[in-house]
């Protein structure tokens, strides 16, 4: 079986094949594998662990087992925990205003990143490459001096209102911070690049003669794009939007700075379980295991997806 | 026809649209810039040029503490940056000069976890797993978490690079009797330099960027930059933060600068 399989690309001779590659190699993946085994595998499943314990008033746990965590989550059975179980709202209104938040931000970063992403991957070699820097240089700026600029920019006292009220197009300021669109801004800002670097990547690879093809039999400009152009860099876009969403959704700084206690998401819920005054480690970990399991069910989505465009 | 194919590629408002979106990328920095040399004490309204909140980041009764903060988050951010470019490197060359074998697809998919997991649930899990095995958390646990998120993005550009370079010169260095490790050194690693310099750089700032993992696994009285700031913000912003922050973001800017250079060089 072994002789009849053809050689693979990567390892055309198999005289030679000793030299460049060699499973023995694999040994030096040990280093990675124990590092991010022990120290993020063997942790994710600690904190499993965690979400079935009792908690300990002001952190930690008793080793106990109690489900009581996703009860509080799901359940709510009256102060004393003596009423018939109902639904609680507090916390699934928190997802769903987490999961809302990131959709809308994916939205906004697609609307303006795939333009941006288009037009830079069809300037000219000799500029393209100083737009792309332009691009991704406010990425390489640390998270939290963004955000608080951004914070400053807005704030109802700051320079954007000043501005315009100088300008004489207001003329009391507007109220950003703490509101929703100011999350919405603080995500876009974030994660924007994530957008228009894997759709720079599908519109550059792009064979225009199909475009010029499709013109050539007198689509329009816009046909064009809807019909030729979008399913061609579809896996970009795709791409990108899972590298929005999945930041978005379980994203800090940005709620936190902005947001205000209002617009509370995902990681503040999760954040304040050990770092702030809800001092609840279990239900915390709990938390944290619904929102992985939200993420890794998008990503194998994705792998799916993946896998069977591949097949096609 | 070159014409033609060129106005085909043109839509009308995309250049508006780029432009918008680099105004919103640059308007807060550019406004955090110009107020840190606003010589008014209040932050709104501009009193003239001056310098002075940058001679109070260095002398005020704070400057303690952010210089503290500095040292940690410079310390951190070499060793992790180092120690994580030396094991993405290594499991480089275990993935792409390794042949087929099975299970070569979930290992990529665990040297990418840390890139798929929520930063906010790694942060949760390693402060719970310090806990639990009873590691006091201080600095050695933020230089193992670094270290750890670190690893996917030193390895993405060294793999990158690694794919694109030819077996042919291993193994015209083995051919002449080189030693593996010779091959190593002399051959591989001279061509590896610029995504080996591209991952450390990324891994570099990625780890001096990180404000929430780091959050959860300090412990009190350590202190890294980002976190001194997020503690200095809650109290407001005051012109000596925009100062810190106009210093960090001209590192940030010159390291992408290198970067960028080292990266169009290679690519040669």
């Amino acid at each position: 079986m072994a002789a009849l399989a053809p050689a693979t690309p990567a390892n055309p001779s198999p005289v030679m094949s000793g030299s460049a590659f060699d499973p023995m190699r694999r040994r030096l993946l040990l280093p990675a594998w124990l590092m991010i085994g022990f120290f993020l595998v063997l942790p994710v499943l600690m904190m499993l662990v965690y979400s079935f314990l009792t908690k300990e008033f002001r952190g930690g746990v008793i080793w106990e087992f109690s489900a009581a965590s996703y009860d509080q989550f799901f359940f709510d059975r009256g102060l004393f925990g003596d009423e018939p179980a109902r639904i609680e709202w507090t916390y699934i209104t928190i997802f769903w205003r987490s999961i809302v938040q990131a959709f809308v931000a994916t939205v906004i970063c697609l609307l303006i990143g795939f333009p941006t992403a288009y037009f830079i991957a069809t300037r000219p070699d000799s500029t393209r490459n100083i737009w792309l820097f332009l691009v991704t240089v406010p990425y390489w700026v640390n998270l939290l001096i963004r955000t608080v600029s951004m914070k400053f920019l807005i704030r109802d006292n700051g320079p954007l209102n000043e501005w315009l009220m100088m300008a004489g197009l207001i003329d009391s300021p507007i109220h950003l911070i703490n509101t929703n669109i100011a999350v919405q801004l603080g995500l876009f800002y974030s994660y924007l690049p994530f957008m228009v670097l894997p759709i720079y990547a599908s519109v550059e690879r792009f064979n225009f003669s199909l475009a010029e093809a499709a013109a050539d039999l007198y689509a329009s400009r816009w046909t064009i794009l809807r019909r030729v152009i979008l399913p061609a860099v579809k896996p970009g876009i795709i791409a990108g939007c899972i590298l929005v969403f999945v930041p978005s959704l379980g994203a800090f700084l940005a709620p936190d700075l902005l947001g205000g206690a209002k617009n509370f998401m995902i990681g503040s819920l999760i954040e304040e379980q050990f770092k702030g005054n809800a001092g609840n480690w279990p239900f915390g970990a709990a938390c944290s295991m619904i929102l992985l399991s939200m993420v890794l069910l998008v990503l194998m989505l994705y792998a799916r997806n993946q896998a069977r465009a591949g097949v096609q | 026809m070159a014409q033609a194919s060129e106005s085909i590629k043109r839509y009308p408002g995309f250049l508006a649209v780029t432009l918008f979106c680099l105004l919103v990328l640059y308007l807060p920095l550019i406004v955090v810039m110009v107020y840190s040399f606003n010589d008014s004490a209040s932050i709104t309204r501009w009193g003239g040029f001056s310098f002075r909140w940058y001679q109070e980041v260095f002398q005020s009764a704070e400057n303690a503490k952010f210089k503290s903060a500095t040292w940690n988050s410079i310390t951190i951010a070499l060793m992790a940056a180092i120690t994580a470019t030396v094991i993405a490197t290594s499991a480089a060359l275990g993935m792409i000069r390794s042949g087929q074998w099975r299970g070569k697809a979930s290992s990529f998919a665990l040297i990418n976890l840390p890139l798929m997991v929520p930063e906010i649930v790694t942060a949760v899990a390693t402060l719970i797993f310090f806990s639990a095995i009873g590691f006091k958390s201080g600095y050695l646990t933020i230089l193992i978490a670094h270290c750890v998120f670190c690893i996917p993005f030193a390895y993405l550009p060294i793999a990158a690079r690694l794919q694109g370079v030819e077996t042919i010169y291993e193994q015209a260095a083995m051919d002449l009797y080189a030693t593996r490790w010779q091959t190593f050194t002399k051959v591989l690693l001279p061509l590896l330099a610029p995504g080996i310099i591209s991952g450390f750089l990324l891994a570099f700032i990625i780890s001096l960027d990180d404000f929430i993992i780091t959050n959860f696994v300090k412990g009190a009285g350590v202190e890294t930059l980002p976190t001194a700031i997020f503690g200095a913000v809650k109290q407001g912003i005051k012109p000596n933060i925009m100062a810190i922050s106009t210093l960090m973001l001209l590192v940030s800017v010159c390291f992408v600068t290198v970067s960028y250079l080292v990266g169009r060089r290679g690519q040669r």
